[in-house]
């Protein structure tokens, strides 16, 4: 019922949004949202991505986008509707896109379309994404100089590559500091549920966790912790607003300067369907300002983030074991990007099943 | 505070806007309207109260605004499908488009920013009583409400006069009418009534379970509610028992999953509903009972010959 209705608005939005633009003129770069423009948290990281293009580009495009779109079935038509509509360069913004996007590129080869934080791409078919890893290596260092009971919870969306990868890079940051650090993971297998993420912060701190860190879109957990009086850290946007003694800090996406590169390489007809991976060096992740915490953790944390940053230091370097102990990275190796893209194994430390992947 | 003492807090968070709706879509329903609106008209409800909270400083502002938004939207509802005889099911879906649409319009201002609670009315030493005390006499207004509301609904239905009329009308509009009863003004109140607890308990969304406005934050809350009220097969008292069966499968499945239980996390998120269907196949093997609860008349027009 509730995707029914999703449907029909997604239509309805599709219809009304794109025939009052049929008049041409602005190149027309379109968004696709997983969630509302304004959630707080993610799809708004990308919308604040495209209000920069628009002011920065101003006459020259024009950016619709379409929100609260469903994975699935639903995202197909609405991608399908956009390339129809005069879309120059299509941004999907959410993993769930990706084999839709895929298949709406192969239809249509003179839309350019670009996939967030998938794998899958093609002639017209670009992929970028942010090395979120890189932050949540810092927000696991921080935990285990803040935690009292040596573990934190992880308030987890779907058992993807980004959440597993984020999961592993958080819990290996964390041993670097405090090797009996154990990390629990809880499923709310929504991205976007206020209710259901308050309720498992709850439920974590009611069994004793001192530290929760999120990776959904609403700002629900850090609202608890903040109630609570426990630490928490904030997810794709900054959210100390809603815990202000809560909050330590926050990985934040900040898609804008991507977004204003990709549409100049497109005016200039110098776009290619490239893979972008870029990181906190890049500018497209940003830690929040390190807060609540004392001035020794404080330092670590900005010393561990310039190390990132110079790339003097990369969160998967071995040794590190899979989660049952056999080895995986040999002392000072790297893990190169196609197995963090598909990640889907735990590290050792972690204290959780892994739920099986698609 | 033990955590079998914070499992029940939380479990009672998560019931009681259940609840409240369920209370009053079984009036709605009781009196043969069938309104799947429930989801419009509770975050209608829920951003209302946001808003009021907002303007007022005062939560209870906002839980008055929030009930007042539910049956105003309502009567929108009342007023295609009474008066212009539209087709309920559709009107009902049409109600919960446009209250997600429309809610997220209202509200674009106040996404993020920090909410006002209502805060737990303690009664003195009452609530120092071991496990009781916080569980019955340190909770916030809403969940007072719904166990007035049990009572009164309750009460109204099966002892009051006017309770008897609603329920005639909503088994046998024809009769009713024929016996002088105003099934269209009945029909209408029992709407209201519906939309206002709806409101209510969107209104405890965004003031107790998360003080803060973000679109959709419903999340299909109120379809749950449907199902709740039909698992309850009609009846008040099933409804706050399948309420509270729903809240607890959903916080205990967190809480097994934080202690280690090797469960795949995709089904205890589904066990809520899975429960439901459960218990409504149980119920459904008395076939009788099952129908004698059901309003005759629900989901059908009345059109009065004149």
């Amino acid at each position: 019922m509730k995707k029914l209705a999703l449907t029909l608005a997604t239509t309805a939005a599709a219809i009304i949004g794109f025939s009052a633009a049929a008049e041409a003129a602005p190149t027309k770069i379109c968004f696709v949202y997983v969630g509302s423009h304004t959630d707080g948290g993610y799809s708004q990281a990308h919308d604040l991505g495209r209000q920069q293009i628009q002011k920065e580009f101003g006459d020259k495009i024009d950016t619709p986008y379409l929100e609260n779109v469903p994975e699935g079935p639903d995202a197909e038509r609405a991608i399908e509707r956009l390339a129809r509509s005069g879309c120059s360069l299509i941004f999907s913004t959410s993993f769930g896109f990706m084999d839709a996007t895929a298949k709406v590129a192969a239809k249509f080869p003179k839309v350019k379309f670009e996939h967030a934080t998938g794998f899958k791409s093609g002639p017209n078919l670009a992929t970028y994404n942010s090395r979120f890893y890189e932050g949540r290596y810092i927000l696991g260092q921080i935990a285990a100089k803040m935690s009292k009971n040596h573990g934190a919870a992880y308030i987890a969306s779907f058992p993807i590559p980004e959440v597993v990868m984020g999961i592993n890079s958080f819990e290996q940051g964390a041993r670097s500091v405090d090797p009996n650090f154990k990390l629990k993971v809880i499923w709310v297998n929504t991205w976007f549920d206020p209710g259901k993420e308050a309720d498992a912060a709850k439920a974590m701190i009611d069994q004793g966790v001192d530290i929760l860190t999120q990776h959904t879109d609403t700002t629900a957990p850090m609202q608890v912790a903040e109630e609570r009086g426990i630490h928490a850290f904030g997810q794709a946007t900054d959210m100390l607003a809603s815990g202000p003694h809560a909050q330590l800090t926050a990985v934040v996406d900040t898609w804008g300067n991507y977004y204003s590169k990709r549409v100049h390489a497109l005016l200039d007809g110098t776009w290619k369907a490239e893979q972008n991976w870029d990181g906190l060096k890049d500018g497209i992740l940003k830690m929040s300002p390190y807060t609540n915490m004392p001035d020794d953790v404080k330092k670590m944390a900005e010393e561990t983030e310039a190390k990132i940053k110079s790339g003097e230091l990369a969160p998967f370097t071995g040794p590190i074991n899979k989660q049952d102990g056999t080895p995986w990275l040999k002392a000072g190796e790297k893990a190169d990007d196609a197995t963090l893209l598909g990640m889907n194994f735990y590290i050792e430390g972690v204290d959780d099943k892994l739920p099986a992947a698609k | 505070m033990s955590v079998f003492e914070a499992i029940l807090l939380t479990i009672i968070t998560a019931s009681t806007p259940l609840v409240i709706a369920g209370l009053g879509e079984l009036v709605v329903e009781r009196s043969g309207v069938l309104n799947l609106g429930v989801e419009g008209m509770m975050i209608m409800g829920a951003v209302a109260a946001f808003v009021g909270a907002q303007m007022s400083g005062s939560p209870y502002v906002g839980l008055i605004t929030g009930i007042v938004a539910g049956a105003l939207f309502s009567l929108l509802f009342g007023f295609l499908t009474l008066t212009l005889v539209t087709n309920q099911v559709a009107t009902g879906l049409a109600l919960t488009i446009l209250g997600l649409g429309l809610s997220g319009m209202i509200g674009e201002g106040y996404v993020s920013v920090p909410g006002v609670q209502l805060r737990a009315i303690v009664f003195p030493l009452l609530s120092d009583i071991p496990l009781v005390g916080p569980v019955l006499f340190k909770q916030d207004l809403t969940f007072y409400l719904s166990i007035a509301l049990l009572i009164g609904v309750s009460w109204f239905l099966f002892r009051s006069r006017v309770g008897l009329k609603l329920r005639a009308v909503g088994d046998s509009h024809g009769s009713a009418h024929a016996l002088g009863i105003d099934v269209i003004r009945t029909r209408y109140l029992a709407v209201m009534f519906g939309g206002a607890c709806a409101g209510l308990a969107g209104a405890q969304l965004s003031l107790v379970y998360t003080p803060q406005w973000v679109e959709n934050m419903s999340a299909g809350r109120g379809w749950v509610t449907l199902a709740l009220v039909v698992f309850a097969s009609w009846r008040p008292m099933r409804v706050l028992a399948g309420g509270y069966l729903f809240g607890a499968v959903t916080i205990l499945q967190f809480h097994a999953q934080g202690f280690g239980v090797g469960i795949p996390s995709q089904f205890l998120s589904m066990l809520p509903y899975a429960s439901t269907i459960v218990v409504l196949v149980i119920i459904s093997q008395n076939r009788r009972a099952t129908l004698i609860n059901t309003p005759a008349s629900l989901g059908k027009a009345f059109v009065p010959e004149r």
